[in-house]
């Protein structure tokens, strides 16, 4: 039996489908002095995987989760451990079919095989399925199971014969070690174990539910809470107990009732998401000892489950109702979940500690791969980063949010969830100094990184009749939830006028001292190195030439920058720059974050609203696009910088958090008499922006696309190393594999007559609906859908394939399984809305 | 045709670790769950197949709200009718659950009543006989199979001479010993009618008297039989002489 070395490279905590993945990823790209540990025995050591069903669907919403469950089925597939069933997604509502028609829209986009059938179809493949309980279904041919045990084994054994893995099987972590380094950075340095030290430069937590327990070992969170998933055998089943092997049937997910039924040999497996949310501190966890089946199969509460017994039994009488048919089997099994429903993967905020966590069988070895390539390389080929674990805001490591938000969408784990939709709990958690005044304002808010957000302003519905059918208004209740036309009226008063927009969730922070305008320089694409009083709108992009982020700096000083990001990934983007700061012990960064508000004022009208309030020159003369200073205003001082995302003449303004309401109030003062209102982020965020044909991190822009993809090069690249930068040079003397274009939706009418607005995610195919293909071998789909009510059109942002990518080319996007004729307006970065920027100067 | 009752206690399921409640006055399941003894398991079991012939199965259990759950246990695997005694069963002695079954026993004119040799936590022995003597009723303690015909009861199982079979008159008591019989698991269709029987609630109908017990103490954690024979090739030797010592391989 082997013992934990005094040394190593890497430490992996856990021996599940995570760790084994990643112990043989790392072996294959070429470390050695891996030690793989964990407190159970081999080769079920009692985590979630040894009672997970197995199954996989590939069709995700989400491009990342897809991703990485197709590598992961080709991985399971080189191992020989797949067994494709086939699977079908049953709809017993029409609001359910609608849902399988946006399913089908994923499933084109990201190239998976898949059609909607009949019940008989369904009866012809299922024959012991009732088909009177359902109205129709999605059916993916590529779904399989897998065994993922033996797959953990076999990936186990091919580190081990490298000669690279040392593998210890009932050993307990303890303690893991952090010390502080000579740059102030906290560092991981040893694992304590029950059978001893190990000293080690990089410790991998693949735990599972048990992630947390260990994490906070070493002051970490790891957001996820064990919770229930119920499951029960039944059988034997002479339906099933006739077939060969483990399954022979298709997978059946009974999407209404929240409900599957998978073929395991004779007998039938019904697994329920539809119970309440039962949630579990990981330190309530049973040991091994202490537990009857394993520490992840808890008793099963039968009460919970009854409902689902009764549907499932209404679906497949026959079988579940057989002679000798019992319930052999039936557990209330722990999995991992976060509150966004991402996995949490990448280094933690002490250096050389990785996480790998909240992942689901289907996308295991993926992940493993991916956290492997990011460790030893730095980034992944698979762009992950919505699930890393440097996208949590504080409040969101808070073990309560994540309760309260899996509570609340346990049961969307089968459900019909908008792309806009909104979580309830645990809300408000950061609110803009200017709160009060937005509340009256009638602002409906959406949640940003905690912050409440106005996304239009219910004191604008007035303009509703001034603009009439200029501001697109949607007829389909799917298009119009989460919307408001008030958003486009919004954009036109703005246009027209100005708009005064509340900005306060952006991160901001300062980098200062002799190693600031370095850290800059080599985090940025674009020259920092600029006057003072200058601002800069830069890519920053990871070592292989993706995006890890877009953003604006201002040079306040020689030694002095301010970056301004998005909330959404802003801790990420303050983590990514905080680890280039120099170790010189003088150059700091801080975040101001929570003590600056932003307020942004665009428009025709912005500079007669500002020259108002200031004595400062407000003149293009004496204020010119892309500067930026403080100015005395209303009786305080503001930095104001003259910069502008949705296309308008007009400044950001960033005033000490004590004033910003009554500067807010000043500026809609001001501006009502200009025509000014207050103006939300659905304007900010979407129809502002995609007039322009402004990118945003997330939506066109991640660790998979170039800057020269999404047309963004400048003529010149700056002397200065930065990151990327060798990268970022061969993508310009290659040709694109994609262009990201801007369409618009030439005829918006159903079949029956409704008039359609697509959301985002739409596959874009052929005028006459074939498939298209880039150059990476994918599919183009939509990256941001919305309104431009300026062109009275609504646009589609999308990469094509570089020779559909000419002006004029006629198209098709697919929504709900109807096609609608689209037209290429756009082949670079140029803006629908002002082409030549004039509205901006 | 015979009218069973079948009474079952809502124990903690085993594991191999005992965790004590807080107090030391129970076990805890909160990890290994809930469940009724072996014994009692292949009681239903044996009082399902006693009462097929048109008789009705009543299963009862003296417990808190939560005992419901093994009460619906036993419908979904057979039995057709359920008594709740409500009452925390921590305070109820051997004497004192006797006295109430006693008591449903009459009100429902059971004609056999079968228990578990022993309830699974408290060890006590007492109930079945405690039982009889309050019904004036014979007893068969200890056994494994039991079957009915016409008014006898016939039950055997392992005596310390040898196999023993007793034949007694209805009305009478059993005690079960697991063993004699698989008990069923439930089908789908038998815990979704579990679900819809009307379960009769009723109070006790004194108060007990108690257990009269201190507290549990745990026995110390038995010493581990694992020895370590060496590792690889060279252990080979070693496990040579344990299979010789076992009389696995002869020399």
């Amino acid at each position: 039996m082997a013992h934990v070395p005094s040394q190593a490279k890497v430490v992996v905590i856990g021996a599940g489908i995570v760790g084994n993945s990643l112990v043989h990823h790392l072996a294959q790209l070429g470390w050695r002095d891996i030690v793989q540990l964990d407190k159970g025995p081999l080769p079920n050591p009692g985590g979630s995987t040894g009672h997970a069903s197995n199954f996989i669907f590939p069709v995700d919403h989400s491009r990342e989760i897809t991703d990485l469950t197709l590598d992961s089925m080709r991985q399971y597939k080189e191992m020989g451990v797949f067994t494709e069933s086939g699977g079908f997604e049953l709809a017993r509502t029409e609001e359910r079919m609608e849902e399988l028609r946006r399913r089908m829209s994923s499933a084109r986009a990201w190239g998976i095989d898949a059609e909607l059938v009949s019940p008989e179809f369904v009866k012809e493949k299922v024959p012991f399925i009732e088909t009177d309980q359902f109205i129709g279904a999605f059916w993916t041919p590529s779904v399989g199971v897998v065994d993922s045990l033996r797959a953990g084994t076999l990936m186990r054994e091919s580190a081990l014969a490298t000669g690279a893995l040392t593998v210890v099987p009932g050993v307990e972590v303890t303690g893991l070690d952090v010390e502080e380094g000579a740059d102030g950075h906290r560092r991981i340095s040893r694992v304590r174990t029950t059978d001893g030290d190990i000293e080690a430069e990089h410790v991998v937590i693949a735990c599972g539910v048990w992630s947390p327990k260990i994490g906070a070992m070493a002051g970490v969170s790891i957001p996820l809470t064990p919770a229930v998933h119920q499951m029960i055998s039944v059988g034997p089943c002479p339906q099933l107990a006739a077939t060969d092997g483990e399954i022979s049937f298709p997978i059946v997910r009974d999407m209404d009732t929240f409900c599957y039924e998978r073929q395991h040999g004779a007998d039938m497996e019904v697994g329920s998401y539809a119970h309440r949310a039962i949630l579990y501190e990981p330190e309530e966890i049973p040991s091994i000892e202490q537990a009857k089946l394993s520490p992840t199969e808890m008793p099963f509460t039968s009460d919970d489950f009854d409902p689902q017994l009764e549907q499932a039994y209404e679906l497949m009488p026959d079988l579940l109702g057989a002679e000798g048919a019992e319930m052999r089997y039936a557990i209330n099994g722990l999995l991992s979940l976060t509150a966004d429903g991402s996995p949490i993967l990448g280094e933690s905020h002490v250096k050389g500690l990785w996480t790998a966590a909240a992942v689901w069988i289907k996308e295991g070895p993926g992940v493993g791969r991916a956290v492997a390539e990011w460790m030893v390389r730095g980034h992944s080929e698979i762009d992950v980063s919505h699930s890393d674990i440097a996208r949590f805001h504080p409040h969101q490591l808070r073990r309560e949010h994540t309760k309260l938000r899996t509570t609340e969408a346990f049961i969307k784990t089968y459900g019909i969830v908008h792309p806009a939709e909104q979580y309830e709990s645990d809300r408000p958690q950061r609110l803009a100094p200017m709160h009060a005044s937005q509340q009256k304002l009638g602002a409906v808010f959406f949640e940003t990184g905690g912050w409440e957000r106005p996304h239009w302003y219910e004191s604008n519905a007035g303009l509703l009749d001034e603009y009439g059918d200029a501001v697109m208004p949607r007829e389909h209740e799917w298009d119009a939830r989460w919307w408001s036309p008030i958003i486009n009226a919004e954009h036109l008063r703005m246009r027209e006028a100005a708009g005064v927009i509340d900005l306060s969730a952006f991160e901001v922070f300062d980098i200062e001292g002799p190693g600031a305008l370095d850290t800059v320089q080599v985090t940025c694409v674009a020259q920092c190195d600029v006057q003072v009083g200058k601002v800069v709108y830069t890519p920053v992009l990871d070592a292989a030439g993706g995006f890890r982020s877009d953003l604006t700096v201002m040079r306040l000083g020689e030694d002095h920058f301010r970056v301004v990001t998005g909330a959404a990934h802003g801790p990420a983007d303050r983590q990514w720059f905080a680890d280039h700061v120099p170790a010189d012990g003088a150059t700091t960064l801080t975040s101001r974050t929570d003590d600056i508000s932003t307020i942004g004022v665009w428009g025709p009208r912005a500079r007669d609203i500002l020259a108002g309030l200031t004595s400062d020159d407000v003149s293009d003369a004496g204020f010119g696009f892309l500067s930026c200073r403080e100015i005395p205003l209303n009786g305080t001082t503001v930095l104001a910088s003259r910069i502008s995302y949705v296309g308008e003449l007009g400044w950001e303004l960033y005033v000490g958090k004590d004033d910003a309401a009554a500067v807010w109030d000043a500026l809609l003062e001001a501006g009502s008499s200009y025509g000014a209102v207050p103006v939300g982020i659905g304007v900010y965020g979407t129809t502002g922006r995609i007039e322009k044909g402004y990118r945003a991190f997330g939506f066109e822009l991640d660790g998979e696309r170039s800057i020269v993809e999404a047309a963004m090069q400048r003529p010149k690249v700056k002397a200065a190393e930065f990151v990327g930068k060798a990268a970022y040079l061969a993508q310009r003397d290659a040709p694109p594999a994609a262009v990201l274009c801007t369409m618009t939706v030439d005829n918006h009418v159903s079949a029956s007559g409704t008039r359609r607005y697509m959301l985002g995610g739409e596959p874009i195919l052929t005028r006459e609906g074939g498939t298209l293909t880039d150059d990476h071998g994918h599919h183009p789909y939509v990256t941001t859908a919305g309104s431009a009510p300026s062109l009275g059109q609504h646009l589609l942002l999308a990469y094509l394939p570089p020779d559909e990518a000419h002006l004029g080319n006629e198209l098709a996007v697919s929504y709900m399984e109807e096609l609608y004729p689209v037209t290429v307006r756009s082949v670079d970065a140029t803006g629908l809305w002002d082409p030549a920027n004039e509205r901006i100067r | 045709m015979v009218d069973v009752l079948v009474c079952v206690k809502r124990v903690v399921d085993s594991s191999s670790e005992v965790v004590l409640t807080d107090d030391a006055q129970a076990v805890d399941g909160r990890y290994a769950g809930f469940t009724m003894s072996a014994h009692e398991e292949c009681a239903v079991e044996l009082a399902v197949r006693a009462a097929a012939d048109a008789g009705t199965t009543r299963v009862v259990t003296l417990g808190d709200e939560d005992a419901v759950e093994q009460l619906r246990h036993a419908l979904a695997v057979g039995c057709s009718e359920a008594t709740h005694v409500v009452a925390d069963s921590s305070a109820f002695g051997p004497a004192d659950v006797a006295r109430e079954m006693a008591a449903v026993a009459r009100d429902h004119d059971s004609q056999l009543v079968l228990l578990g040799n022993d309830a699974a936590d408290s060890g006590d022995f007492q109930v079945g006989i405690r039982l009889a003597y309050a019904l004036g009723w014979p007893v068969i303690n200890g056994v494994s199979t039991v079957t009915v015909a016409d008014g006898t009861v016939t039950a055997s199982g392992t005596g310390p001479e040898g196999h023993e079979t007793y034949e007694v008159p209805l009305p009478a008591v059993v005690t079960v010993l697991e063993g004699g019989v698989e008990p069923r698991y439930p089908t789908v269709t038998g815990r979704m009618k579990a679900k819809k029987v009307q379960i009769e609630e009723r109070e006790p109908t004194t108060a007990p008297t108690g257990p009269s017990r201190v507290r549990l103490l745990l026995p110390p954690p038995a010493p581990s039989d694992v020895q370590i024979l060496g590792n690889g090739p060279e252990a080979a030797p070693a496990v040579v002489d344990v299979l010789e010592q076992l009389g696995v391989l002869a020399r």
